[in-house]
């Protein structure tokens, strides 16, 4: 999978996931269908293009698209 | 004068030890007199209202810190953590108050000029107050505002040659002994592969792929000074596979009184005369030492090298020559949910750069494992309870051994398959019932 199919694939199925901004590394590779070490090339790059952002709680990590993170969500406050 | 009054906080200082409260007063004081004339690039009463948000926590027996947040430095999925304050109004200089974790140097070996440097960068452009060190190992940094990450990253990168550790699903900060630098019981050079796997996975340290956290910890021997087997996914714990080298004449001194045991510690009591039979025959836990006409014995293949005689006599006892290190996996210390220890996958192995062995026969593996199969959250030990250690070794490729079964009777993980026995798990009853009666 090319880079530009990839990032099409992730916004699209994140664009459609409702009240939903954050998401774990796994859900992004299985949306991907790749292996973790494949799907974190394409993440890492999607990072970089500032296309998806990183939040982290200090012990966990999760990616959400760049500028859709309500941090409101994080205290369970949809 | 103090900015908020803390009568709960105040309690805390009343203690016999130390209190952290009484550490962040005095920095609030010495940034309120700025004697140094520094440019802090952040509200300069931070110390006050962080002791303000405090006390009212206290009060209020709930935190006021929002969990986690979206800050980071440029392409680093780790190495800072958001903390924002649900109270800015009452609590501006604290309304973000962001943590950063500073890799530690391997050994935790500091010049104090280092040390200057780190305190006077993070006075300017952070609270000033820090956790020497986190848990994992890390300098931990303690408050600063958004804007400051960025600066702080880059005067760290170029003036200190210092990088941000590890925190969330990446690999965190691997911690290690002080190792062969000052301890002569180092089964290997616990700050060299520390700094080569500190430099080998920098993309799983800053770029978050994991399930959850993952730490490696180096132990130059089993004496565990950073507790690797009890916190470590990667426990390395240095061992020696030939005999404990013994000096008869150092024994002897022991017992006459010469040398004082356990290199001098627990000297605030009189403990009365040394006694060889009672202090160290006795307490091997494997009953593997014999003390007779002088002379001290030690059955080797009987001896799990607990290190206690070592430490009772190091002058008489020393480590031996064909060293290597056990490796554990899958311990963790979580604060919730159940503690465990580390479980052995490799007895002995070899410890020589460029580590290429350890790399791609046990730490690779794991992780292709652990990154296929691990739910989020999951640690490597929860997923080795929930498929079981017998997959660990299929997908390592190490061989069960005797070793890592604690007692007979325990860990039943390890069964036989079908492939694994001659003619399968298919008998021909009639040659079985040539030797049985039905
Ligand atoms: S773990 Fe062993 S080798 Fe390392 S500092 Fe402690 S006693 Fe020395
Ligand atoms: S290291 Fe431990 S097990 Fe080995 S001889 Fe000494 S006390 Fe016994």
């Amino acid at each position: 999978m090319d880079q530009a199919e990839a990032t099409e694939k992730i916004v699209t199925a994140l664009k459609k996931k409702k009240g939903k901004t954050k998401f774990y590394f796994n859900d992004l590779a299985k949306i991907l269908g790749e292996k973790p070490r494949v799907a974190k090339k394409l993440i890492n790059k999607m990072i970089e293009d500032e296309v998806l952002e990183y939040w982290s709680s200090g012990s966990t990590s999760l990616y959400g698209l760049k500028g859709t993170g309500k941090q409101a969500e994080a205290e369970h406050e949809e | 004068m103090a900015k908020h009054e803390t009568p709960l906080l105040d309690q805390l200082e009343t203690g016999p030890w130390p209190s952290f409260v009484t550490d962040i007063k005095r920095e609030a004081e010495s940034r309120a007199k700025n004697e140094r004339n520094i440019e802090y690039q952040i509200p300069q009463d931070c110390c006050d209202d962080l002791l303000g948000v405090l006390e009212l926590s206290f009060k209020h027996g709930r935190t006021h810190w929002k969990h986690g947040g979206i800050v980071g430095v440029f392409g680093y999925g780790g190495g800072v953590i958001g903390r924002y304050c649900d109270q800015p109004e009452m609590f501006p200089g604290v309304a973000h108050f962001h943590t950063m974790r500073v890799s530690q140097p391997a050994g935790k070996f500091y010049t104090t000029k280092y040390l200057e440097e780190i305190c006077d960068l993070w006075e300017r452009r952070g609270s000033g107050l820090t956790n020497m060190h986190g848990s994992t190992g890390d300098i931990i940094f303690l408050g600063t505002t958004t804007p400051q990450l960025e600066e702080v990253f880059w005067e760290l990168g170029h003036n200190l040659n210092q990088d941000l550790g590890g925190s969330g699903s990446n690999l965190r900060t691997p911690s290690d002994c002080i190792g062969q630098a000052r301890c002569e019981w180092s089964c290997f050079d616990t700050q060299d592969i520390c700094h080569d796997l500190t430099n080998e996975y920098q993309d799983e340290l800053h770029r978050p792929a994991f399930p959850y956290k993952f730490k490696f910890k180096f132990d130059g021997c089993p004496n565990c000074c950073v507790a690797s087997i009890a916190r470590a996914d990667l426990a390395f714990v240095g061992t020696w596979r030939d005999d404990i080298k013994i000096d008869q004449e150092a024994v002897q001194g022991y017992v006459n009184g010469e040398f004082p045991p356990n290199g001098g510690s627990h000297a605030g009591r009189d403990w009365g005369p040394f006694d060889i039979q009672k202090e160290v025959i006795d307490l091997c836990p494997t009953g593997c030492m014999r003390y007779e006409d002088g002379k001290l014995e030690i059955n080797t293949p009987e001896c799990y090298r607990c290190m206690h005689c070592i430490n009772v006599m190091p002058r008489a006892l020393r480590i031996g020559d064909d060293r290597g290190c056990s490796i554990f996996a899958g311990a963790k210390a979580p604060i919730l949910d159940g503690a465990q220890m580390g479980s052995l996958i490799v007895p002995f192995i070899k410890v020589e750069a460029p580590y290429d062995e350890i790399k791609e026969t046990v730490i690779e593996p794991i992780w292709d494992w652990w990154m296929e199969e691990g739910k989020n959250r999951e640690r490597l030990g929860e997923l080795m309870k929930r498929q079981g250690f017998q997959k660990l070794l299929e997908v390592t490729g190490f061989k069960p051994d005797p070793r890592m079964v604690q007692e007979p009777r325990t860990n039943p993980y390890i069964f036989w398959k079908e492939d694994e026995v001659p003619g399968g798990f298919d008998r021909d009853i009639n040659e079985f019932r040539k030797y049985h009666q039905r």
